[in-house]
Order: C-alpha cells, then sequence, then structure tokens
C-alpha cells in the first residue's frame, strides 16, 4: 500500500542523509520526497510517499522518530487528506501538434510558462495521478524532458 | 567571567559528568586536547590503536554502567574507530567518541587527515554532531552525553575541528536538558502492564525470554523478584546474561543457536513469552515462524522500534525494563482478586517438564582423558574465581563457550561483543573493565584468531599496570568458522587453518607479561591458579581439542529445536 508521511525535522545541516540514509540502510523504499522549510525556520517539513505492508510502515514511522533531529511524524495517509504535486514539462509542439497540445493542457488546467519554436514548457500541479494521467496523454505527441516536485500532503482540518 | 579555551572546556565538560578515565589515541587534530587533559584530574589511557581505546571505552560502560569515552585524531584516528563504535552501537552501550577535525576553514577541501567521520558513523552511533560553533562546544558535549546514557543507550559521536577546540569562550551554566525532539518513554502505560499481568497469571507455561535491555537498565533485581514470586523459569540471551543469576534453579542459560536444549524447547512449547529488553534477534529466534509458536508475546522495551519488528508482539510494552518491572510487581503485590501462590504453585507441571529437558540434554561435553576441553578451562575459571570475574570475550567458539560455562550470577560482569561480533574486542575491553575496577579479577576468554586483531593492548596494560589475564582456547583454527565448514561444507576448510600463529608465551614475554600454557587437562588448573596469583598482565595459552564444535547448535535458518547436540 502507497502512504503518505509528513516529516518534520530539524532543519540542520545532515538531517536529510539520516532520513535517506535510514531508507536505503534498511531497505525501505521511497517513491518520492519533498523537503523545505516550514514557518519556523529552524524546522523543515518533509513529506515522503513510501509502500509497504502495515508492519513495514510502522517500523518506517517507528524508526523515522527515532532520528534524535525528527520532531513529529505523521502517516498522513491514515486519514482525510489532500495532496499535490507539481509537474514541469516540455513537450514537442509543432505546427500540426500545437493546438492538440494546448487542449491536452487545458483539460488539465496546466499552463504554458515558455514557448519556443517547437516546443512548450508547460506547468500542472495536481495528484499524482492527475500529474501521471497528463504525461501520459503528452507522451505521444512527445515530451522532451520532464521535472517532478514529488508530492506533498496536507491532512484535511477535522469537519467538525 | 573568564574566558577558557574550547579544549579546556571539553575536559570541564567530561568532568562535570564524572568522567574520570578516557582513552586515546593523539594526532595533529587532536593535540590541544591532550594538552588540556594533562592539567586534569582524569586519567588518559594510551592505547595502541583507536579501535583499541573504542572498546576500552566500551568495556569499562558494560562494567560501570557510566558512560564510556573515546578520543581520537582526525582521519584515520577516526576511522579506525569505527568498528568499535559500530559494536558499541549494535549492544546499545552508552559511549561518547571524541574525534578532532581539520579547521572549519578546510573542512570540504580533501585536507590533510580529513573525513567525513560524521557520515560515516551516521549509521553506526545514536547520534552524532559535526561543531561548527565554538560557543556550542558545551552544549553539544553535555546533550552528547545525556543521549548517550538515556533511553535506550548508544555512542554518540561528536567531531572537534581543530580551531573551534582553540577558541576562547566563556563556560556556559549547566541547566537541565530538554529536547523538544527526543523524550524517550521510561514509564509503562498502566494499561498495558495490567494486561500482562492479567495474561501471566492464565499462563501455564510461561517463559521470561531477558536480553541486554535488563543490564543496561539495571532491572536484575527487578526480575529476579518478578521470576521468583511467580515461579517463572527465566532464559537469556547473550547479551542478557547476569540479567538473572546463572545458578539459580529457575535460569535455563543462554538461548538461540548456541543455546541450552532446556532453553530452545521451553520457549517452543511455551504459551507466553516475556521478553523483557531483548530484540528476538535472528540469532535467537531461527527460523521465525516457528519460534514460539504456541505463545502469546509480552515485550517490554524502551525502543519501540525494537517492538513487532521481527515477531509480531500481542502486548507491547514500551517502557525502561525497570520501571515496567517495578509495575508489574506492584500490581502482583496488591491485586486482590488473585492467589500468588497459587500461581506459582500452578507453573510446578511446566517446570518438571523443564527438569525433565535439562535430565535428558544438560549442557555437556565429552571428557577425552588429558586432552584438554575448552568447556573444561571455562568451568575451571568459573570455580577458581568463584564465579565473580569479569569476564569479557572475543568472537567465535571461546565466547559461545564461555557463554555456555561460566555461571555469569551477576549483571556487568560480561563483557562480550553480541550484535556486531567483533573479533578483538575482549583485550582492549578487559582493560577499560580493569582501569575500572582494579580490585576485580578480569579474565578475556579468547581465541587464538581474534587475540591477534588487537593483541598490541598487551602494552596498553602493561604501560598502566592493568593486569588483565587472557585465557586463550588456543585451537589453531578460526574455529568458528570451522565449525560451520565442518558441518555445512563437507569438511572444506577454507581460510580458517592458521598456519603461523605465533608462540602466546613468547609474544606475552615480548610486551613485558607472562606467559604460561597448558597442553594437558591436569595442568588447567595450576595454570589458572598461577595466573590469578601474578600480580602481571599473564597470557594463559591452552592447547584445545582443536575440532570441539560448539553443541547444541541451531543451524542458521533452522527452527530452535531442530539442535544439533554433543
Ligand atoms: C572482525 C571479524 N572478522 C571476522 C569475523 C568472522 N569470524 C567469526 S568467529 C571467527 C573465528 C574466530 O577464531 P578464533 O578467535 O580463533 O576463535 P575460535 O572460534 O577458534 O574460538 C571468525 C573469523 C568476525 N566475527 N569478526
Ligand atoms: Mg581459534
Amino acid at each position: 500500500m502507497k502512504h503518505t508521511i509528513s516529516v518534520l525535522l530539524q532543519n540542520k545541516p545532515g538531517v536529510l542523509s539520516r532520513v535517506t540514509g535510514l531508507f536505503s540502510g534498511r531497505g525501505f523504499n521511497i517513491e518520492s520526497l519533498s523537503v523545505a522549510e516550514t514557518l519556523e525556520p529552524t524546522i523543515s517539513c518533509l513529506t515522503l510517499v513510501t509502500r509497504g505492508d502495515e508492519a513495514i510502515i510502522e517500523q518506517i514511522t517507528k524508526q523515522l522518530h527515532k532520528l534524535i533531529d525528527v520532531i513529529k511524524v505523521t502517516d498522513i495517509s491514515d486519514s482525510e487528506y489532500v495532496e499535490r504535486e507539481m509537474v514541469l514539462i516540455r513537450v514537442k509542439a509543432e505546427a500540426q501538434t500545437r493546438a492538440e497540445v494546448l487542449r491536452v493542457i487545458d483539460i488539465f488546467r496546466g499552463k504554458v510558462v515558455d514557448v519556443s519554436p517547437k516546443s512548450y514548457a508547460v506547468e500542472v500541479t495536481g495528484s499524482a495521478s492527475k500529474v501521471q494521467a497528463i504525461i501520459d496523454l503528452l507522451k505521444p505527441i512527445g515530451i522532451q524532458e520532464i521535472v517532478r516536485t514529488g508530492t506533498i500532503a496536507m491532512a484535511r482540518a477535522s469537519k467538525k | 567571567m573568564e574566558k577558557i579555551s574550547g579544549s579546556q572546556a571539553i575536559i570541564r565538560c567530561l568532568q562535570e559528568e564524572g568522567v574520570k578515565i578516557i582513552f586515546g589515541f593523539p594526532g595533529g587534530a587532536v593535540i590541544d586536547l591532550f594538552d588540556a587533559l594533562m592539567d586534569s584530574d582524569i586519567t588518559n589511557v594510551l592505547v595502541r590503536h583507536e579501535q583499541g581505546a573504542v572498546h576500552a571505552a566500551d568495556g569499562l560502560a558494560r562494567v560501570t554502567g557510566e558512560v564510556g569515552v573515546a578520543l581520537l585524531t582526525s582521519g584515520p584516528g577516526a576511522t579506525n574507530g569505527v568498528t568499535a563504535i559500530a559494536t558499541a552501537y549494535m549492544d546499545s552501550i552508552p559511549m561518547v567518541i571524541l574525534t578532532g577535525q581539520v579547521p572549519t576553514a578546510l573542512i570540504g577541501n580533501d585536507a590533510f587527515q580529513e573525513v567525513d567521520i560524521v557520515g560515516i558513523t551516521r549509521p553506526c552511533t545514536k547520534h552524532n554532531y559535526l561543531v561548527k560553533d565554538a560557543k556550542d562546544l558545551v552544549p553539544t558535549l553535555r546533550e552528547a552525553f545525556h543521549i548517550a546514557r538515556t533511553g535506550r543507550p548508544g555512542p554518540v559521536l561528536v567531531d572537534l575541528p581543530k580551531d573551534i577546540v582553540a577558541k576562547m569562550i566563556d563556560f556556559p551554566e549547566k541547566k537541565p536538558i530538554r529536547m523538544q525532539n527526543y523524550q524517550p518513554t521510561y514509564e509503562p502505560h498502566p494499561g498495558q502492564i495490567e494486561k500482562a499481568c492479567k495474561q501471566i497469571i492464565k499462563a501455564k507455561n510461561p517463559v521470561l525470554y531477558v536480553g541486554g535491555g535488563v543490564i543496561l537498565s539495571n532491572a536484575n533485581e527487578e526480575l529476579t523478584e518478578l521470576a521468583r514470586k511467580l515461579n517463572i523459569p527465566v532464559t537469556m540471551t547473550l547479551m542478557g546474561l547476569g540479567g538473572f543469576p546463572g545458578s539459580d534453579p529457575l535460569s535455563m542459560g543462554m538461548l538461540g543457536m548456541h543455546g541450552s536444549y532446556t532453553a530452545n524447547m521451553a520457549v517452543a512449547h511455551s504459551d507466553l513469552l516475556i521478553a523483557v529488553g531483548a530484540r528476538f534477534d535472528d540469532r535467537v529466534t531461527g527460523r521465525l515462524d516457528a519460534f514460539a509458536p504456541h505463545a502469546t508475546i509480552i515485550h517490554i522495551d524502551i525502543d519501540p522500534t525494537s517492538i513487532s519488528k521481527n515477531v509480531k508482539v500481542d502486548i507491547p510494552i514500551v517502557a525502561d525494563c525497570k520501571h515496567a518491572l517495578i509495575a508489574m510487581n506492584t500490581w502482583f503485590n496488591t491485586a486482590s482478586d488473585f492467589n500468588r501462590e497459587q500461581v506459582a504453585a500452578s507453573h510446578e507441571p511446566w517446570r518438571a517438564t523443564i527438569d525433565e529437558w535439562t535430565k535428558k540434554h544438560p549442557m555437556s561435553y565429552l571428557d577425552e582423558g588429558e586432552i584438554i576441553k575448552p568447556q573444561y578451562v571455562i568451568q575451571k575459571l568459573d570455580e577458581l574465581t568463584h564465579g565473580n570475574a569479569i569476564i569479557t570475550t572475543e568472537v567465535g567458539q571461546n565466547q559461545m563457550w564461555a557463554a555456555q560455562f561460566y555461571k555469569f550470577n551477576k549483571p556487568r560482569q560480561w563483557a562480550t561483543s553480541g550484535g556486531l561480533g567483533t573479533m578483538g574486542y575482549g583485550l582492549p575491553a578487559a582493560i577499560g573493565a580493569k582501569m575500572a575496577f582494579p580490585e576485580k579479577t578480569v579474565i578475556d576468554v579468547a581465541g587464538d584468531g581474534s587475540i591477534q586483531m588487537n593483541i598490541q593492548e598487551l602494552a596498553t596494560a602493561k604501560q598502566y599496570k592493568c593486569p588483565v589475564k587472557v585465557a586463550i582456547l588456543n585451537n589453531n583454527y578460526l574455529g568458528m568458522v570451522r565449525q560451520w565448514q565442518e558441518l555445512f561444507y563437507n569438511k572444506r576448510y577454507a581460510g580458517t587453518i592458521m598456519e603461523v600463529t605465533p608462540d602466546f608465551v613468547l609474544l606475552a614475554q615480548a610486551y613485558g607479561a607472562v606467559g604460561l600454557r597448558a597442553t594437558k587437562k591436569s595442568e588447567v588448573e595450576a595454570v589458572i591458579k598461577e595466573a590469578l596469583a601474578t600480580d602481571n598482565t599473564v597470557i594463559m595459552d591452552f592447547a584445545i581439542a582443536r575440532e570441539e564444535c560448539v553443541f547444541p547448535m541451531v543451524p542458521a535458518g533452522k527452527a530452535t529445536t531442530e539442535m544439533l547436540l554433543v
């Protein structure tokens, strides 16, 4: 099962390598990872997407928590949450495909952020599956370059 | 306030933490620290190899329960320490390792004797630091000691650039350490304690499975109280030896790969396994699905990651072993709807079954006239030291025989590399132990192979008038590996025959120590007696039955009931 785990950690040099070292050392996999400062500059928030059965996810969260520089570990996928990923895609856009590309981008509410005579650079934001869907659609037209941010996620506020 | 140098501040921190002895080896990056140490009351033991320094600090930590400290220089000094740091990490030994580092301006430049020791030791320390600002020196050191000794203990490394320790700083006042992100759970959840106790009352065939956590948390008395009160048989891991008196009728000895027949059978037939400070290591469990297959499992451990890591636990208790056992004892002492005598008596049939197993296959070996059996040597060591010596070991058959045949009745008289199995551990660890307790007899039970890995520390022992005794069970083989080859590799002794071995008696003499040799069983006792009576470092070289194997043995990956017996 896919899990999205959110980790608050000290914003200090070397902390990220403690996390990635833990994953490689113990054979856990990381599908994506994204990290940046929080409102509090001494603390970073790291979102990682991983896969594993219940026992593995339990080990992952416990092992993360055991790292001294880790402040809080939440398996966001335990509850309702929103996830987003952004992708930049440079797609071939020549005379005969330009319209087609723009239509696809429009359906996905994407934006063209760079234009050249033979290509568009496109920005799309959405869930990981939406991002995957537009990539699949643009592939036959000709993707030249692609950069994904990896997933970030946030638990939904309680409805009460 | 008067300013002091960074290195003086570090020494003051060590004093604040109660450090009396540190083990070190100098180099350009730590000259300042060595210099400052000279003016302090801390004994600075100069070892002969950095691995020895860290093992010695580890030995001291294991026998005293205090934080062991080692001081190494940058680059090769630090990397030489890595094996020993990993050794301490695997066995959760509280240590602080100080390493010198090149000046901050040179870090990252491939400077002379620069190595990223924080990067290298990240996976084998509980935590580590590179101090980049002199004002962080003291707080970092205090935090390092705090982390090393609290929660599940472990080694913490602090890397100290040369320019940082040379700076003049104010020595900040000591404040209680509060770390938002590090707060180990000491107190058990009362609901879990009650659940566990009720389960114990219900059990017919309970077993206490005791690991190193009981030693680390000084919980041996509480454990003994629980076992005796409720008449529960006890087995210990390699790390747990001494956590419960080995001569007690309730003791089944060690379990696992070279555990007793009784202990392994008892676990396999138990209906309740109470794991206390143990971690279901593969050397203990054998084939996982056949480990304690009928048992409900209670697991007490301060480290949540240990719980349900290998074996699914029914009643987890995250807590310090001592606190949890106190809570359980209190529950049993005060619970009204339960009759303690009745519960204890209800385990009698179980104990009878266990006694039958012991009668059928006691811990034993075949006596062969004048040939020296290694087990006999250990039994004699036990007898002639009245079971009171501190025993350290090397790794291999020698280690297992020591574990099987010395009766450890008290905690902290046993220091062995369990998790990592580091050959070369025993001699420096013995020196560390002896430096801590000069009045106690300290014996390193060694193999002829392992002892050569840190033999240079004989010079350290001599220099510091540290009369440790080394008992080499000399089979002229890398015996444990040879045993596997004998049993599972058609007796193809690839790389296990040591065709050249030094004359250990002459070698001892070369270091100014005493060398003694026994080649016949009838000489063993006299050699041990002489060694114990000699006020000098002694090597005893016992020419043992060369192809003796350690039994029982559970072949790797087999169920623990599938033991090869004597
Ligand atoms: C540093 C290190 N290298 C290799 C091993 C693998 N190993 C385990 S036991 C053993 C043999 C040890 O030989 P010896 O010290 O003579 O002990 P014996 O088994 O003969 O008693 C070896 C090579 C190890 N445990 N540690
Ligand atoms: Mg040997």
